[in-house]
């Protein structure tokens, strides 16, 4: 009996606890404070970009202008709108198929061993800051894809296609698409990975006992059933995308007004973020500062938007646990 | 549940793609497959070159730059070279401290609601845990403003406090999830044959499965506690960056990412060194936690595997 003695401790008179229903509040309110956050979210950013809106009403999602200079003050968000999607469109249209490509060799191809390790280093992957993956792209990546992609392409394609007619210099929406995509690919990768090996092992011998080869069973009873969840998870990865912010930031070029509207792939662009982050310190004016809360608003509607669709995609799939959320 | 004709439709679908699949000849068949493979491995290729790089890079170009007055000392005058990242190290270890001690119980607290006492069809329970995940989604860069409009004004500077409340906001909704998840992998028995002692529901809960699950619990702390040591755009409009070491909790401070981020603007040479040199210390941190980490989950793991 003297084995037990520690846990009877543990034992009260009576089943009930005074402390119990105290317990219960806390954790409760714990719980709650999740939706306060969300509260706060909405309340500080309609309240900084208030002025904004009042000055400007919906012109500022039309205009282009971005004049910071007290008395001629006029802003607009329309380029930035157009540059933040322009350059996650590049990074989900590179991105996409090859955090399928991953996903579909971890959870269907690789052997045991060999999927431990390599899932290792797309968790590593996952880890790196995108501070890091930034001061990397503006020292390191951009003169690659200078020299091996954009000046090749430049060269061949530059005099009749529009989208290559700029000189390449590294610095521009295509390379800055590019790093976004390697920032993105480990999250859609693990998410769709973990999906994958939700579905039920049925499915594939049900393939293969038909006679289909590995990849015509991944393809008629795998993916159709992971469907909407891998759609879930590159959507994600597209709200990622949009918010990212220090990585953008060095290497978009950091354009403003009717410039920010990339006209090739070569062009300097800006995104929503990225311009927050450059000008936040230096507003000019109550109303600047305001402006610049301003595109954090419409930021955060986008990405609101895309998580609240991406996350109901991936529970329809999940039904109980949700692998994304770890993410 | 999808509707009972387009259950046929897709079965009849799928039916005649089997069938035409089944169809072909089987050499094509084998070298589609093959090729598909191939493709897989070139996408994991793809994904492990820039790794490869991040991290020669990092270790190369930084390995110069780092020294005991480099880590220790305060930046030089801009341009010069001189100087080192002594405060922007002891401002994420503050910042990044500070933000933990809010989220860590107030997450951890949650992830018990949701697992513990939420009935499976609490509406509540569902909100909580849905917008956990969409706040998981926000930017980043939104949390800085909001932590800007509500404490940076109200306090009237940039500050420890405004950082911190930043990063928690976070912090909260990644171990609220992971806490959760841990808890439910906690077999019921175990709780069932608490229960059936008589121990309170508050008792059974912290000392018995929070305990059972410690190692999930605080797996996913330190994984989200990397996440935000390397947060950079909510600092810009929250903890500001200084050259100066920590002074007050209502003050500005420096840290790593920021540092970073200021260097590589700087046209010269020898701040871009420096900055290669800070990135060295925040990758070693963070990787340091996640890779440590696992290493001991691992041993964990053989150890329990050899002792049943």
């Amino acid at each position: 009996m003297t084995k037990y003695k520690d846990n009877q401790s543990l034992i009260p008179l009576t089943k009930f606890s005074k402390f119990d229903p105290i317990f219960k509040s806390i954790i409760i309110g714990a719980a709650a404070y999740t939706l306060v956050m969300l509260a706060l979210i909405l309340f500080a950013v309609g309240e900084g970009s208030k002025e904004i809106f009042q000055d400007e009403g919906l012109n500022f999602l039309t205009s282009t202008d971005w004049n910071a200079v007290p008395g001629r003050e006029s802003f607009g968000a329309l380029p930035y709108i157009i540059g933040t999607l322009v350059s996650s469109g590049i990074a989900m249209a590179i991105g996409v198929p090859i955090s399928l490509g991953i996903a579909i060799f971890l959870s269907e191809i690789a052997g045991s061993k060999l999927k431990t390790s390599l899932s290792f280093i797309i968790e590593l992957l996952a880890a790196v800051p995108s501070i890091i993956y930034g001061f990397w792209a503006l020292f390191v990546f951009r003169f690659w894809i200078m020299d091996f992609v954009e000046k090749p392409l430049h060269n061949f394609f530059g005099g009749s296609l529009p989208f290559f007619a700029k000189t390449p210099f590294g610095i521009d929406v295509f390379t800055a698409g590019i790093v976004l995509a390697i920032m993105i690919i480990p999250i859609i990768s693990s998410i769709t990975r973990e999906l994958l090996l939700v579905v039920p092992n049925s499915q594939r011998e049900a393939a293969y006992s038909l006679g289909a080869t590995r990849w015509e069973a991944i393809k008629i009873a795998v993916l159709p059933y992971a469907k909407s969840g891998i759609l879930g998870a590159s959507i994600i990865g597209l709200g990622r995308a949009i918010g990212e912010t220090m990585l953008v930031t060095l290497i978009i070029g950091n354009a403003t007004g009717l410039n920010a509207i990339p006209t090739s792939l070569f062009s300097q662009s800006q995104t929503l973020s990225s311009l927050i982050a450059n000008e936040f310190n230096e507003a000019a004016s109550e109303l600047h500062l305001s402006a610049l809360i301003g595109l954090g608003a419409v930021l955060l509607l986008l990405t609101m938007l895309i998580n609240v669709i991406a996350r109901l995609l991936v529970y329809k799939m999940v039904k109980t646990s949700n692998p994304g959320g770890r993410i | 549940m999808p509707s009972k004709t387009k259950e046929n439709n897709n079965y009849t679908k799928n039916r005649k793609n089997v069938q035409e699949m089944m169809s072909k000849t089987s050499n094509r068949k084998i070298y589609v497959n093959n090729l598909v493979t191939i493709l897989c491995i070139c996408c994991i290729i793809i994904a492990i070159i820039p790794l490869g790089s991040i991290l020669f890079e990092v270790f190369k170009n930084g390995s110069s730059a780092i020294s005991f007055e480099f880590l220790t000392q305060k930046p030089g005058s801009i341009g010069s070279g001189k100087g080192g990242i002594g405060p922007a190290i002891q401002g994420t270890l503050i910042v990044v401290s500070a933000a933990s001690l809010i989220a860590v119980p107030v997450g951890v607290f949650a992830g018990i609601y949701l697992s513990e006492y939420a009935k499976s069809n609490n509406k509540f329970a569902f909100a909580v845990r849905f917008f956990a995940d969409v706040l998981t989604g926000l930017p980043s860069i939104i949390v800085g403003i909001v932590s800007y409009v509500i404490i940076v004004i109200s306090i009237g500077s940039f500050s420890v406090i405004a950082g911190a409340f930043s990063l928690s906001l976070i912090m909260i909704p990644l171990v609220t999830r992971i806490t959760e998840e841990s808890l439910k992998m906690v077999p019921d028995p175990i709780r069932e044959a608490a229960h059936s002692l008589g121990v309170p529901k508050w008792k059974i809960t912290i000392f018995i499965v929070l305990k059972t699950a410690t190692s999930g619990v605080l797996t996913g702390i330190v994984l989200s506690i990397a996440r935000i040591a390397g947060e950079t755009a909510p600092l810009i409009m929250t903890i500001l960056g200084t050259s100066l070491y920590f002074s007050s909790f209502t003050g500005p401070v420096d840290a790593l990412p920021l540092r970073i981020w200021r260097l590589a603007s700087l046209p010269y040479e020898s701040a871009h060194a420096s900055g290669w040199g800070a990135a060295m210390i925040l990758i070693l941190l963070i990787l340091g936690l996640s890779v440590g980490l696992r290493v001991l989950a691992r041993k964990q793991n053989i150890a329990t595997s050899k002792d049943t």
